[in-house]
């Protein structure tokens, strides 16, 4: 049974906000999924890998630029909510007192 | 023409196109004018791009000088989920998060299709983040079924279906987590193709699950979806989950093909018109030739509640990149965890909330044995059943997996309005995904409900690699139901 402090903990982890008068509801549902889910703890263990499939491989790349540097700086940067030239700007996180 | 040039299959606008009965541009004003007219009602886009004159003739000087040459997508105009890239445009997934954002490159499927000369007429609607089977979630209003606007088109790639279902497009691109192609093309008489997990880049999707998701064709004819694929695939190095063509081993079409039904299944829960349907359509294919054999799939009872905790997981893990600092929604607050949250907070639907949730919980430390890993197990387990029907020698031995896409035609808006009923809407389809198998939906015929004939479909899983396979028992139920 999952309860509204879980709910909020959960929220507060994956750092969302859930407004105090949806959380009855919000516990509610999530407590049906989770039963519903729950079905897959009666099973064992899973059967032993069979021969090696082909879809199990490494994916390397040469070491490198993938692009010319600064390509797609402004692109990316007007996406920015604030800026400062081209760098992103943020809240100080370390305050001097 | 009796047919309207929006209303023509791609195969024929292709070849109209090459028997100069018709232009590229007016190709694109017909589709464009269907678009504009219908889209204040049935809401399939969320923006209608202006016509790109320099691609509409380029496409036609391609045409008149290459001819049968000339990509079969060339100066088709086509509709794309917005959960695509298309450089310059908007891509907001259907979500406030991303309302504003504006994608700085192609994804690889729409640079193929440029490529190819296909042109865009528009964003289509989906479910927020792709979450969902209705279009309900969008947050930009629900997509109506041009079938029956009293019901939805499917989710979560339902403006994409309803375009093409109404003519507004010869043809869409969409994506499939659990069932987001195949249900929605169900619920509106289209072909919905998942393409087997790698065939196909997912460079510039906007990621929902990333061992589930795959990008690929809603169309109005088997072969039209098999244009789309054929045009879409491919290795990319910009998606290292990508396969090379002969990664697996190549499976010739059988001239009468084994078709496996798990009969246990659909013993309940189906609607007993649309399993009248899907029987009568197995009788068909038997009728021609083919084999039907009932198969036990055991290792199927446990694929919904499987895929319910790898998708929310996978799900709070590509979401969590969409946190207010470097493009979408940016709120801000006293502090930066401030930031993060009310940005997280106002930029996410509930469904989409609810399914963060939901993953930050099968992944927290107490609880990964219980769901996380049985979940892997059961999709280890699922898909050894699956291989051990198609590789096999004996009597048992099936080319396709068949049974119906849904267990209902289209339903009616907030008819599933508490969570797991809609959930449920994806049991048939999402096993595909788990396996990474290629999946398609075709029409099989229809159901009436309400004095409204709605469209049902039959659903056919193959071995890793045999879309061919695939499109070649879909292509039998088009004739049969042709005929």
């Amino acid at each position: 049974m999952a309860t509204t402090d879980d709910v909020k903990k959960l929220a507060a982890l994956a750092r969302i906000s859930i407004p105090d008068g949806e959380l009855a509801t919000f516990t509610a549902e999530f407590d049906a999924i989770l039963a519903y889910v729950g079905q897959l703890e009666a099973l064992g263990p899973p059967p032993a890998p069979a021969a090696e499939k082909p879809e199990l491989r490494n994916v390397l790349r040469a070491d490198g630029a993938p692009h010319a540097p600064g390509a797609y700086t402004e692109k990316l940067a007007e996406q920015f909510p604030a800026r400062e030239g081209d760098a992103l700007l943020v809240k100080q996180i370390i305050t001097y007192e | 023409m009796s047919k309207g040039a929006n209303e023509l299959t791609l195969a024929e606008a292709a070849r109209a196109l090459r028997a100069r009965e018709l232009t590229v541009r007016e190709l694109w004003d017909a589709c464009a004018a269907a678009a504009h007219a219908k889209n204040g009602e049935l809401n399939a886009y969320l923006e209608l791009f202006e016509a790109d004159g320099a691609a509409i003739d380029a496409a036609q000087k391609r045409i008149d000088e290459e001819g049968a040459a000339a990509p079969a997508l060339c100066g088709i105009p086509l509709a794309v989920k917005d959960n695509l890239l298309i450089e310059g445009r908007v891509a907001s997934a259907g979500s406030r998060m991303l309302e504003n954002y504006r994608a700085t490159y192609d994804a690889t499927v729409i640079k193929k299709l440029k490529d190819a000369g296909a042109l865009f007429l528009g964003r289509a609607n989906m479910d927020e983040f792709a979450m969902g089977s209705s279009t309900e979630h969008s947050a930009f209003g629900r997509t109506l079924n041009p079938r029956d606007t009293s019901r939805v088109p499917g989710g979560s790639s339902g403006g994409s279906a309803a375009a093409v279902a109404a003519d507004m497009a010869i043809a869409a691109l969409g994506s499939d987590t659990g069932g987001s192609i195949r249900q929605p093309a169900a619920l509106t008489g289209l072909v919905g193709l998942k393409p087997t997990y790698g065939a196909v880049s997912r460079s510039g999707l906007i990621a929902m699950g990333s061992s589930l998701d795959q990008i690929g064709p809603l169309a109005k004819s088997v072969g039209d979806a098999r244009l789309l694929f054929e045009a879409l695939r491919g290795l990319d190095p910009l998606d290292s989950t990508t396969i090379p063509e002969d990664l697996y081993p190549a499976r010739p079409v059988p001239k009468k093909l084994r078709i496996g039904v798990p009969m246990n299944l659909l013993a309940s829960g189906l609607d007993p018109d649309l399993k009248a349907v899907f029987d009568a359509t197995l009788g068909k294919l038997a009728g021609a030739g083919h084999t039907v054999i009932d198969i036990g799939l055991p290792a199927s009872e446990h694929a919904l509640a499987a895929y319910y905790v790898v998708m929310p997981a996978e799900v709070s893990t590509n979401l969590a990149r969409l946190d207010g600092m470097r493009y979408g929604r940016a709120a801000r607050g006293a502090t930066l965890l401030d930031d993060y949250v009310l940005s997280r907070t106002e930029g996410f639907g509930e469904e989409t909330r609810r399914r963060i949730l939901l993953g930050t919980f099968v992944l927290s430390s107490g609880y990964i044995d219980a769901y996380y890993r049985k979940a892997e197990a059961a999709r280890v387990s699922l898909r050894y059943a699956y291989d051990g029907l198609f590789d096999r020698d004996d009597a048992a031995k099936i080319d396709v997996v068949a049974f119906p896409t849904t267990a209902s035609p289209a339903f009616k808006f907030g008819e599933k309005s508490d969570p797991l009923s809609m959930y449920l809407e994806d049991v048939f389809t999402v096993t595909a995904n788990l396996t990474g198998m290629p999946a398609l939906s075709v029409p099989m015929g229809t159901v009436a409900r309400e004095g409204k004939d709605l469209p049902v479909g039959m659903h056919f899983t193959a071995p890793h690699g045999a879309e061919n396979v695939l499109f070649a028992a879909a292509g039998e139920v088009e004739k049969l139901a042709a005929s």
